[in-house]
């Protein structure tokens, strides 16, 4: 699946004859390439080329032990890596019959929520403010711009305690098994969470302020949304799987939304549901239920020019950032919640063992909704496995994204389309080591 | 060692966390930069130097093309640091070794992906070319991995320690887990995380690799002794640690996964004792 860049230096612009390539995209997770080719003023070819290797993690679930699968799997994504482990283990729990105790079902979203913002944090700050602020990373980033590098690594910093709190480290999480939790934080440690992130409101406000500055592309394409909704909430964990085409289904029935199908160009599978594609994360999730997020939030939204339904896919990095005022709320709310009802060790709850058991487990990871199926034998041994991931859902929306995008374009030279075109797939936030991996603009004929 | 070394990051089959560890190193160490240029981070930044000395490379080799890549860094770089399981010891990747290639293909892309995509069974980088020094740990331990970098900074080799975890363990004061009847790997396996699974009620998973004293035979006793079936205990055996494993061929601790063709990938490799690659090249 490599593609090497044998590519003649291109031709003199016309905008008639465009190829372009971007090999190994950066600033993303995994490994990826754009491929853009027009003829003649007709656009023959504009994909984005999936060529991290295949890791087959389904494969390799298969007769090992189901208390092994959440460890095994959150190594699919160092980003991602509670929100494997949770849909794992919400996968095994519901095929095992595991009813979950309150402060479980508390814990686990304490997690999530510190995931998705240390996620959201990473990927606003140091892989797309750059973009805008004229630099080419991060790194020079410090020595531009230090103080703004300084909030993003104290924001970060909390979010990857808050998930340490719980679940002992964010990558790898270890302290999240089938049924609870095999580690509980003190009350002081809960207090001083809870302090620290009623602090981190001034940075969150900061960042509200920082990316409303920002000039997003206004490109748009009118496309489905997919996200799990709940009734009243802004969850991340379990509900139905919603649709902006489609009235809410079990989660049991995630298959006939995702529809997977190999595509050549991507050792990611694309999905399909209402239209030839649709879009998951963090502006599928704000278009689908914006009305339950925190006052705040809403606020943040209004401030940033985001609001419902937004088509414009360069406004999922916005819609980041408004998740990230709405979990840093949520997080001081659950976090009194915790310290209400205190935190009590306890053993995780039993399994029911039972042949062939199934269960689906849907969690709404940084990236957008991710599926684990499980069935189980009477033995506790894993006999199938099958993972749906965000990435490899957006796939397809993003090709489709791209092929509306280019011809707009064609006026513009080179440069700027390749880095139009990086921006687009960066804004999806692709984490291309899940999906299996991602990012080269290849432009082959201008 | 150079004033201040250009250094490069690479990836290869894994899930980057090892990476992304490096980077929250930056929360606490942020005057690390200060020390060394970064001339390539393809998850983190655009520029893009090939003019290193010190190259790290996370992730396992699972495809011919993989190798082409690592000959050429082995080529530019003064040191190569193997970083985190993956490369290290082949990591969870190599899971998928006990069963032949092509099986995985079709159970993952069906009969019409099977040969879409290129892969061969996972190995750690050290068996294509030499590794000067590795960071143990899926995912390493953020300060270890400092720790490493101001030695090699200082020109002093970096030392793991060839004990096992269970020493720390004892020193964070914790109960023994296979004492309270929980499966720990922690007596065969290196130290060197502070026991941070243990420490958090959850049993070592080998991911460090294991010492070159490793007692197997005692480790399998003690696991029978939690009621765990041969299966479970091959399973916690090869999260991690397949590669070394298998390639032990029949003198592998493995009752079922072992025997049954589940040899390394390169015809002509010798069978090296698990530890041999991860120990110090001097103290």
């Amino acid at each position: 699946m490599t593609r090497k860049s044998t590519q003649p230096a291109p031709e003199a612009v016309n905008g008639s004859q465009v190829r372009i390539t971007v090999h190994h995209v950066t600033r993303v997770e995994g490994h990826g390439n754009i491929v853009v080719d027009v003829r003649n003023g007709t656009l023959e070819r504009c994909e984005l080329e999936i060529i991290e290797t295949p890791r087959f993690f389904e494969a390799m679930l298969r007769g090992r032990p189901y208390t092994q699968a959440s460890h095994i799997t959150s190594r699919i994504c160092g980003i991602c890596a509670c929100g494997h482990a949770t849909a794992s283990l919400r996968a095994t729990e519901r095929a095992l019959s595991v009813q979950l105790s309150d402060q479980t079902v508390l814990l686990r979203r304490l997690v999530m929520h510190g995931e998705m913002l240390d996620s959201h944090i990473l990927h606003v700050y140091m892989l797309v403010a750059p973009d805008f602020l004229g630099v080419g990373s991060v790194i020079p980033l410090a020595t531009s711009h230090p103080d703004i590098v300084k909030r993003a690594l104290r924001m970060k910093q909390f979010a990857g305690e808050l998930c340490a709190a719980f679940a002992g480290r964010h990558t790898h999480p270890i302290a999240m098994t089938v049924g609870g939790f095999t580690h509980f934080p003190s009350r002081q440690q809960v207090e001083a969470l809870r302090e620290r992130a009623e602090a981190l409101r001034a940075d969150v406000d900061a960042t509200v302020e920082l990316f409303a500055t920002l000039p997003y592309p206004q490109f748009e394409r009118e496309t489905e949304f997919v996200a799990l909704v709940q009734p009243d909430d802004y969850g991340f964990i379990d509900g139905m799987i919603g649709s902006t085409d489609h009235p809410p289904r079990p989660v049991d029935e995630y298959r006939q939304v995702t529809n997977e199908r190999l595509a050549v160009h991507s050792t990611a599978k694309h999905t399909a549901h209402q239209r030839e594609s649709y879009m998951v994360g963090a502006l599928a999730r704000f278009n689908l239920k914006h009305m339950h997020l925190h006052p705040r939030a809403q606020a943040a939204a209004a401030h940033l020019g985001l609001s419902a339904p937004c088509f414009k896919p360069y406004y999922n990095s916005v819609a980041q950032v408004v998740e990230i005022v709405h979990c840093v709320e949520d997080v001081v709310r659950l976090l009194d919640t915790a310290l209400e009802r205190g935190i009590v060790p306890e053993d995780p709850a039993p399994v029911t063992l039972r042949p062939g058991a199934r269960g689906v487990g849907a969690v709404d990871v940084p990236r957008g909704v991710l599926f684990h199926e499980y069935q189980i034998g009477e033995d506790g041994l894993i006999q199938e496995a099958n993972c749906v991931i965000p990435t490899g859902q957006n796939l397809g929306n993003i090709d489709r994204d791209m092929r509306a995008l280019v011809p707009t374009l064609l006026s513009e030279p080179e440069d700027v389309i390749r880095h139009r075109l990086e921006m687009l797939v960066r804004a999806y936030d692709p984490c291309i080591s899940c999906s299996t991996h991602f990012l080269n603009v290849e432009f082959v004929g201008k | 060692m150079l004033a201040k070394p250009k250094i490069a990051f690479f990836d290869f089959t894994s899930c980057e966390g090892c990476q992304l560890t490096v980077i929250d190193a930056l929360q606490t160490h942020l005057g690390l930069l200060d020390l060394v240029e970064i001339v390539q981070f393809r998850e983190a930044m655009s520029e893009k130097g090939d003019d290193y000395q010190i190259a790290f490379i996370e992730g396992s080799c699972t495809r011919e093309s993989d190798e082409q890549r690592l000959r050429a860094i082995r080529q530019q770089a003064m040191i190569v640091v193997a970083l985190g399981a993956c490369a290290h010891l082949g990591g969870v990747n190599a899971m998928k070794n006990r069963w032949p290639i092509e099986d995985v293909q079709t159970y993952v892309y069906g009969q019409a992906g099977r040969n879409l995509y290129e892969s061969y069974p996972a190995r750690p980088i050290s068996e294509v070319i030499e590794v000067d020094y590795a960071i143990p740990g899926c995912p390493i331990d953020r300060e270890e991995f400092v720790r490493i970098v101001q030695r090699l900074l200082q020109g002093r080799k970096p030392k793991l320690p060839d004990y096992p975890l269970c020493v720390e363990c004892k020193l964070a004061e914790n109960a023994c887990l296979n004492k309270l009847g929980k499966p720990c790997l922690g007596p065969i396996t290196r130290a060197g995380c502070h026991a941070i699974c243990p420490s958090h009620g959850d049993g070592c998973e080998g991911c460090r690799g294991f010492i070159s004293e490793a007692n197997f035979t005692y480790m399998r006793e003690i696991l029978r002794g939690h009621g765990l079936s041969d299966v479970e205990i091959d399973a916690q055996f090869t999260m991690f640690n397949y590669y070394q494993l298998a390639a032990m061929g029949a003198d592998a601790p493995l009752s079922q996964i072992n025997g049954n063709g589940h040899r390394r990938h390169a015809a002509d490799a010798e069978v090296l004792p698990a530890s041999t690659f991860a120990a110090p090249k001097e103290a």
